[in-house]
């Protein structure tokens, strides 16, 4: 296999606030295999939006990156750690946008009010690619027509105010991929949209992945649009990655609780049991990204926890099953590996 | 099922509401949105009767109307109580506050429907004291059973809202619906903003409350998943009309209605093998304010014909095995439409 295009290696962010220190991530290691895209689930507060906002260097202040790396491949020349670049530097603002794009939940507040779409597009060409007006124009509008938007050359002057949703979305898949990015991530790209608006914006991706190659992280909480998206996920739990594997092997063969515990509480569609049988609910709810748990952090929710064991070790990231990683003591390869690292600190 | 034979509690004809469009200095009326198009809907005692339709669609504003949290422009909403019937929609200020002890309300956002500067008491508390005047050690302990009820602690009562999680406020907000016991609750997307873990205890607790009060719900929700695992009978709508109406199981595996068809096909699968294939419906709802003529549901209608654009379908009996079905579409018995499940 080709080396991965992003390789994220113990990746911690955190922030002192005066309740003590907030650790919104604690420890990610995550690959994004070329030209596929990978899945990132969890509830809401496990960490998933900072994951890529740490991932393109622009954690919200007075968050930091405070530990591990983020490898973006750079071809012969080896790969630069984007964790170790200033967030507004000038060689981190040469890759973010350029070889890194984003588009985020809520098009509304990621565009300016105040600018036609057509000039924020344009815009991001004459920094990035040096396009004269003229020239980022014309790129734009076909931009605008690849995403699927009626009219595009009228649509250029129009305002994020004058689009609907599923329209705006379109409009901010043009602009972060106008410079045909290597890496595209895609935090809850569909949540505020209705289902047929939906399918028509994760068709769009599909297809425009597939024609420009391009390596994608999908952040969602919706496990239906992992399963029909994605070739790998990893699910995070309190700002780690507790489990890791192919998106078949995670629905056939769950191996964390808290995996198996997320999936069984969806009510599917098509799948009635029968109606008043009660959903197979955790209990609890994640915890605050200040709370500091001893053991597994899922230890208290969790069904299977074994007292004096989850609760005193921490579990470490283990192969369990081929291509299959999970952080579950349960498990004898991952009590090995967490002995291991205990050892070692 | 059980609710075939029940007797119904709310019975809801023409139901219409329009909001005006204002435009221009002097805030001349220029034109209106149909919100509500005229429905008609009878929802049975203990059922849980599923709304669903995309953003737009008039379920929210239903749910609303029916309570007269909003008024409706024309229609009534007869509710079947202990002491007869009455019209709703033509109820005056203290019949209506009396109405409203028996139907209640849960709200979407946990974090908007609750009061910031009320403790968790006082929340609950209120509608016992405006409609009951209940207070003392009575109200107390009214509060401390219902936190019960709902499964949150009663050493929470002096807390106030910013100190719970989403799901513990959702069950705040479900506790003062409940507090005076009523016949009918509209849940409003009552879990849509909630975390799937939470949204699972919540909907098994909405299933508790119902078998042991025998509350009737109307369940508003834009998720289909949920509306199947909850719902007896399920309304769907469409620009402000209801275009599909069945029992559930009959609605998801056999729908009649092509704009139903498509708005399943688009529910992606929670499974990897299952390659749902969807039904490719082009562009998005019109404008509520500019309906198209005929058929609202045409211009993305794969199966559109020419009858569809000039003539308005209206909502029929189809099939009616298992209980009413209706649709409104001029070829529902044609047409073979592709459902969910086995």
């Amino acid at each position: 296999m080709s080396r991965p295009v992003i390789s994220i290696r113990g990746l911690e962010v955190g922030a002192r606030s005066r309740h003590g220190m907030l650790r919104p991530l604690r420890g990610i290691d995550l690959d994004l295999p070329r030209g596929a895209t990978t899945g990132l689930v969890g509830e809401s507060g496990c960490g998933k939006s900072m994951t890529a906002r740490a991932l393109l260097n622009i954690t919200p202040n007075p968050m930091r990156i405070t530990a591990g790396s983020v490898l973006l491949d750079n071809g012969a020349a080896g790969s630069i750690d984007l964790a170790r670049l200033e967030p507004d530097g000038a060689p981190m603002r040469a890759i973010r946008g350029r070889r890194l794009a984003m588009i985020f939940q809520e098009p509304m507040t990621a565009f300016s009010p105040v600018h036609t779409i057509g000039n924020q597009i344009a815009e991001m060409l004459t920094i990035h690619e040096r396009l004269d007006k003229r020239a980022a124009k014309e790129r734009a509008i076909e931009m605008l027509d690849l995403v699927g938007m009626p009219n595009a050359r009228q649509r250029f002057d129009a305002f994020p105010f004058n689009l609907s949703g599923g329209m705006r979305q379109r409009a901010m898949i043009a602009m972060a991929l106008a410079c045909k990015p290597d890496v595209l991530v895609a935090d809850e790209p569909t949540t505020a949209l209705d289902v047929t608006i939906q399918a028509q914006i994760l068709e769009l991706l599909a297809r425009l992945q597939a024609e420009l190659g391009m390596t994608v992280l999908l952040i969602t909480h919706d496990l239906g649009v992992v399963a029909r998206n994605t070739s790998r996920v990893a699910v995070m739990y309190l700002g780690q990655v507790v489990e890791e594997t192919t998106t078949e092997a995670l629905f056939d063969t769950p191996m964390h609780p808290y995996t198996q515990g997320l999936l069984g509480s969806v009510p599917r569609l098509g799948s009635r049991h029968g109606k008043r049988e009660r959903l197979p609910a955790m209990r609890g709810s994640v915890p605050p990204a200040l709370s500091e748990l001893p053991g597994c952090a899922f230890h208290p929710r969790c069904p299977k926890a074994v007292p004096g064991l989850c609760d005193v070790v921490k579990p470490a990231m283990a192969e369990v099953a081929e291509g299959h990683r999970a952080r579950c003591l349960l498990y004898p390869e991952v009590l090995v590996a967490s002995k291991a690292l205990e050892a070692a600190a | 099922m059980t609710t075939s034979m029940g007797t119904p509690l709310i019975e809801i004809k023409g139901l219409s509401k329009r909001f005006p469009i204002h435009s221009g200095l002097s805030r001349r009326v220029t034109g209106e949105v149909r919100a509500i198009d005229g429905i008609d809907l009878t929802i049975m005692r203990g059922e849980t009767l599923g709304l669903v339709g995309e953003s737009g669609c008039g379920k929210s504003t239903t749910g609303r109307a029916i309570l007269r949290a909003i008024e409706p422009s024309a229609g009534e909403i007869l509710f079947h109580g202990e002491h007869g019937t009455v019209d709703v929609a033509k109820l005056g200020r203290t019949d209506l506050k009396r109405i409203r002890r028996k139907m209640q309300m849960v709200f979407q956002d946990p974090y908007a429907s609750l009061n910031p500067r009320m403790n968790v008491e006082e929340i609950i508390a209120e509608p016992l004291i405006c409609l009951e005047h209940m207070s003392g050690r009575a109200r107390r302990e009214r509060v401390t059973e219902l936190l019960e009820l709902v499964g949150l602690d009663s050493g929470y009562l002096l807390r106030y809202p910013h100190t719970f999680s989403g799901g513990q406020r959702q069950r705040i907000g479900i506790a003062r619906a409940l507090a005076l016991e009523p016949d009918f609750v509209v849940c409003d997307e009552a879990v849509s903003a909630l975390d799937v873990s939470v949204q699972a205890q919540v909907l098994n607790l909405l299933i508790d409350i119902q078998e042991r009060l025998g509350t009737t719900y109307l369940f508003v929700s834009h998720d289909l998943g949920v509306i199947e695992h909850q719902c007896d009978r399920v309304a769907v709508m469409y620009l402000g009309k209801i275009v599909e109406f069945a029992d559930t199981e009959t609605l998801l595996r056999r729908p009649k209605m092509p704009y139903v068809e498509a708005l399943l096909s688009a529910v992606p699968e929670a499974d990897p093998h299952v390659k749902r294939e969807r039904v490719a419906i082009r562009g998005e709802v019109a404008d509520p304010a500019n309906l198209p003529s005929g058929c609202p549901f045409h211009p993305r209608c794969p199966y559109a014909q020419d009858v569809c654009r000039t003539a308005a379908p209206t909502l029929r009996q189809v099939e009616g095995e298992t209980g009413p079905h209706l649709a409104a579409c001029h070829f529902a018995e044609a047409l073979t439409l592709r459902g969910v499940g086995a």
